[in-house]
């Protein structure tokens, strides 16, 4: 008893020492009026020690955790700490969360190993060393404990917060300091399922109380004594420059500060780089944003002015007569099969540039001083906005620091840390040496936003034994600007060139055609574009040989277990049928992203008129696990509502080189009374393999639907926006 | 130019030209973040606040209309989170990235302090002009509901 009351106090001084010296979270900024994270609980412990970099113990038996991830709605700073708590095991009212310094972390050996928040992968692919994280923590709490007590470790259970042997009991706290300088011999492996007792629980998101009264921050809100605004403009033809400005017509306005230009960088014009426009900085947003829209600017559009939707879909059928480069082949000449004749099928399909639209326009807030860079900015990597700035301004990775708030959304979009915004804002802040906040106008977001890309694409089958397809083809022509690998080839023909169906004969071939319009990743890349094609491409094949859409994939999928798992599932529960009256439907549709199997089964009313109407949706997914049913309906529910978004009502404009409808009046989503309530249902395969959530709601959902209205109308939509096309039947 | 202005109870002189929209008074001048932007242009409501009890977007409404009337953002709902919207918002879990949520959570109230109990095409027309791109549309027709019951609960 003696020698544990010594720990304690000893741990309670040290800890208090490290308080002191400055724990790591870096809000400090001085002279910030408001540009700290949000309030309770996403302070920094006043009390706690560490023990890795992934957790303090306050002295009252306070868990905070580091989240490296970023929080866009999806989860992550609720699923991390879920599974280091499990981990840890320790009361979950204990537990808080806060964002990772990541400073320290680029500076320090990078301990928290991965840091970017996209893919559907915090939970999917970082669990095990997230859960470790939490798992070596405890054995070191109790490996000190055993040091104490003098017993053997494997004598000491860690339970709830309480480290027991015998008769001996105390609290984490406690140990805390002294375990972190245990030496493990050997690192614990982590829990298999059948031993969690917190995942798989529905938590609530801890963050959630914090966005229903407007304290959450965003990168939007960041204050700063002494900040000024800017409001930029650039080329509306992507890398078109500047021909001239009058700035003398403007400067005069109350509260104007300066005009600062910005180049692209030559050799440097990459999907996410700068673009030639300029900034006017003043005292607030709104005088900044008045001028700027007053000041006469001219531009050089360059050569690329004449690029619009036509030019592109003429390009697409030209390509369609010209074999591209092979994505997938099975069998053999799948095409001279099709061309030979028999029964065979073919059709185009095609779906526009989509754009983001985050809710929270992109913005960056840059503090540049001699002595050290804050930096706040949406950015899906936390780390992303210090390289950048490193990178831009040549400054010490060591001065910069990064400062996570939450994100007004992101989905694929802010993938690259924001990058061009938070240059921006790096050169007005170290040209003024003042902190600055560069906001884009909705119209400046969805300009210079990097759009997905579009697709059209051609398919073509022939039916053999039993009316299914013996061969099959597809060419996809593809528009992505140059130089981009993630988003390019590989998505193309996603879910199509890797669609799971058995047919002996397959050859998938893209096109993928360089523009000068930057894209990039976008919540279910490929998949979402594709789902539409390839699922609606199924039941066309199905129907042509009076298959049932249901039995067909079932029969064209035997032997594969997760995608048997969703339509056994859907047949179950979705009471999937063909023979509704005329203007109604229902339409299934199953798609594979981010390797979870998702399929979804829509109910459609379509008047005379040609009214659409969504009756019901049901999403049935196989993720592999779960470890949170309640956050893993939001998604799905939020997934589905994105992609019918643009299915139903999206698409960019493209003229003259530059997208014409950039805001909500022009560029359409999906509003309140048209999204229908979606039941969600979970088939899981829990052998082995995790699937992503954020993202795989969305693929089939537009599929289904579209396949609804068919059978309520006859009526085969091929291309989106749907809300385009005539339904109307008699 | 100096316009008195009174934004959840309390008096603030701010000095703006007159045809500023009120979003960016909020914002810039006197330091409440919780109202956002998201078009400039009145079609997407994240900017949504009341101006005496009733919603309006401030995006595209001068501050020079607001003087002498009484401003309320998310901030001046409740201090304690106790507005039966806000509870509702947190059973059901509604706010994904939250951005669109003070507007969506003002244009609720807005309709409940208006109508005692909405039918789903009365909420569905009331927050028709709140766009959520995280689609969390069901759970909050749900939390809308269920707001209901609890403002009827405390009253009874
Ligand atoms: S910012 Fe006011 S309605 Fe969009
Ligand atoms: S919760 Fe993200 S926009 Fe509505």
């Amino acid at each position: 008893m003696n020698m544990q009351t010594k720990i304690s106090r000893r741990t309670m001084i040290r800890t208090m020492a490290g308080a002191g010296g400055g724990m790591i979270l870096g809000f400090h900024l001085p002279g910030a009026s408001a540009g700290v994270v949000a309030p309770e609980p996403w302070t920094t412990p006043t009390d706690g020690a560490e023990i890795n970099a992934w957790l303090t113990i306050d002295l009252d038996g306070t868990v905070t955790i580091r989240v490296p991830h970023t929080e866009q709605g999806q989860g992550a700073l609720t699923s991390v700490p879920t599974m280091i708590a499990e981990e840890l095991d320790v009361p979950w009212e204990n537990v808080r969360a806060v964002f990772a310094d990541m400073n320290r972390h680029l500076n320090q050996g990078q301990e928290y190993k991965v840091t970017t928040t996209h893919g559907s992968q915090v939970v999917r692919l970082q669990h095990p060393h997230i859960m470790q994280a939490g798992a070596s923590a405890r054995e070191r709490l109790k490996a000190a404990a055993a040091i104490v007590w003098n017993v053997d470790p494997s004598q000491v259970t860690a339970k709830q917060g309480v480290l027991s042997s015998g008769s001996n009991q105390a609290s984490y706290a406690d140990f805390v300091t002294a375990a972190a300088e245990v030496q493990l011999a050997q690192e614990p492996t982590i829990k298999t399922p059948d031993q969690w007792w917190l995942m798989g629980k529905p938590l609530p998101r801890m963050e959630i109380p914090h966005k229903v009264n407007g304290s959450a921050q965003y990168s939007i809100d960041t204050r700063l004594d002494g900040m000024v605004y800017a409001a930029v403009k650039c080329c509306p033809v992507p890398w078109g420059k500047v021909k001239s400005y009058d700035f003398d017509a403007v400067r005069n306005r109350p509260g104007i500060i300066d005009l600062v230009e910005f180049h692209a960088l030559e050799g440097k014009t990459f999907t996410s780089d700068m673009q030639n426009g300029v900034a006017i900085v003043a005292d607030s947003w709104y005088r900044a944003k008045t001028a700027l829209d007053l000041m006469p600017i001219e531009w050089d559009y360059g050569p690329n002015a004449n690029v619009s939707n036509e030019t592109q879909a003429a390009e697409a059928q030209r390509l369609f007569g010209v074999e591209g480069d092979v994505s997938n082949e099975i069998g053999s000449d799948a095409l001279g099969r099709i061309n030979q004749g028999g029964n065979t099928l073919s059709a185009q399909y095609h779906r526009p540039y989509e754009t983001h639209a985050r809710m929270e326009p992109i913005n960056a807030t840059v503090s540049v001083t001699d002595e050290r860079i804050d930096v706040w900015s949406p950015t899906q990597d936390q780390a992303a906005p210090l390289r950048i700035i490193s990178d831009h301004l040549g400054r010490d990775t060591k001065e910069i620091f990064v400062h996570t708030a939450f994100l007004g959304g992101a989905f694929g979009g802010n993938g690259g840390g924001a990058t061009a915004v938070t240059k921006q804002a790096a050169e007005i802040s170290n040209r003024l040496r003042r902190p600055v906040k560069v906001i884009w106008t909705r119209e400046e977001d969805i300009t210079h936003d990097k759009q997905r890309p579009p697709v059209y694409t051609e398919l073509k089958a022939s039916l053999g034994e039993r009316g299914l397809p013996e061969a099959f083809f597809s060419r996809a022509v593809w528009f992505t600007h140059e130089g981009v690998a993630n988003h390019g080839p590989a998505t193309a023909d996603y879910s199509i060139g890797t669609m799971p169906y058995l047919v002996p004969n397959r050859r998938h071939e893209r096109h993928n055609v360089a523009t000068h319009l930057p894209t990039a990743t976008h919540r279910g890349p490929g998949a979402n574009q594709n789902g539409f094609i390839i699922e609606q491409f199924v039941d066309e094949m199905a129907l042509a040989a009076d298959w049932d859409p249901l039995e067909w994939r079932l029969e064209m999928t035997k032997g594969l277990e997760p995608w048997q798992r969703v339509l056994l599932k859907m047949k179950e529960v979705c009471g999937f049928r063909t023979d509704l009256p005329k203007g109604q439907g229902m339409g299934i549709a199953v798609v594979e992203d981010h390797n979870s199997y998702c399929g979804a089964c829509a109910t459609v009313s379509v008047s005379q008129r040609g009214q659409l109407t969504i009756d019901k949706l049901d999403i049935i997914i196989n993720s592999g696990y779960l470890i949170n049913e309640l956050n893993a309906s939001e998604q799905l529910e939020g997934a589905a509502c994105w992609e019918l978004s643009h299915a139903l009502y999206g698409g960019l404009d493209l003229e003259n080189g530059q997208f014409t409808n950039t805001n909500f009046d022009s560029y359409h989503l999906m509003r309140m009374p048209q999204m229908p309530s979606a039941n969600c249902y979970f088939a899981l395969s829990e052998d082995g393999w995790w699937g992503g959530m954020g993202e795989p709601g969305g693929p089939p959902t537009p599929a289904a639907v579209a396949n609804a209205i068919y059978f309520a109308t006859g009526k085969r939509v091929r291309s989106t926006p749907i809300n385009q096309h005539d339904l109307s039947w008699s | 130019m100096a316009i008195s202005l009174r934004v959840n109870g309390t008096a603030y002189e701010v000095d703006v030209e007159p045809e500023t929209p009120i979003l960016w008074v909020l914002r810039d001048s006197i330091g409440l973040t919780g109202t956002k932007f998201g078009c400039g242009i009145a079609q997407c409501g994240v900017c949504t606040i009341h101006l005496d009890g009733r919603p309006i977007r401030s995006c595209i409404t001068p501050v020079s209309s607001a003087v002498g009337r009484q401003i309320t953002t998310i901030e001046g709902l409740s201090n304690d989170n106790s507005h039966p919207v806000q509870q509702a918002w947190i059973e059901h879990s509604t706010p994904q990235c939250g951005y669109c949520q003070s507007g969506q959570i003002m244009s609720a109230a807005a309709l409940l302090s208006q109508t005692d109990n909405p039918s789903d095409s009365e909420i569905d027309s009331a927050m028709s002009g709140n766009l959520c791109r995280c689609g969390t549309y069901p759970r909050i027709r749900a939390a809308i509901h269920r707001a209901v019951e609890i403002y009827d609960a405390s009253k009874s």
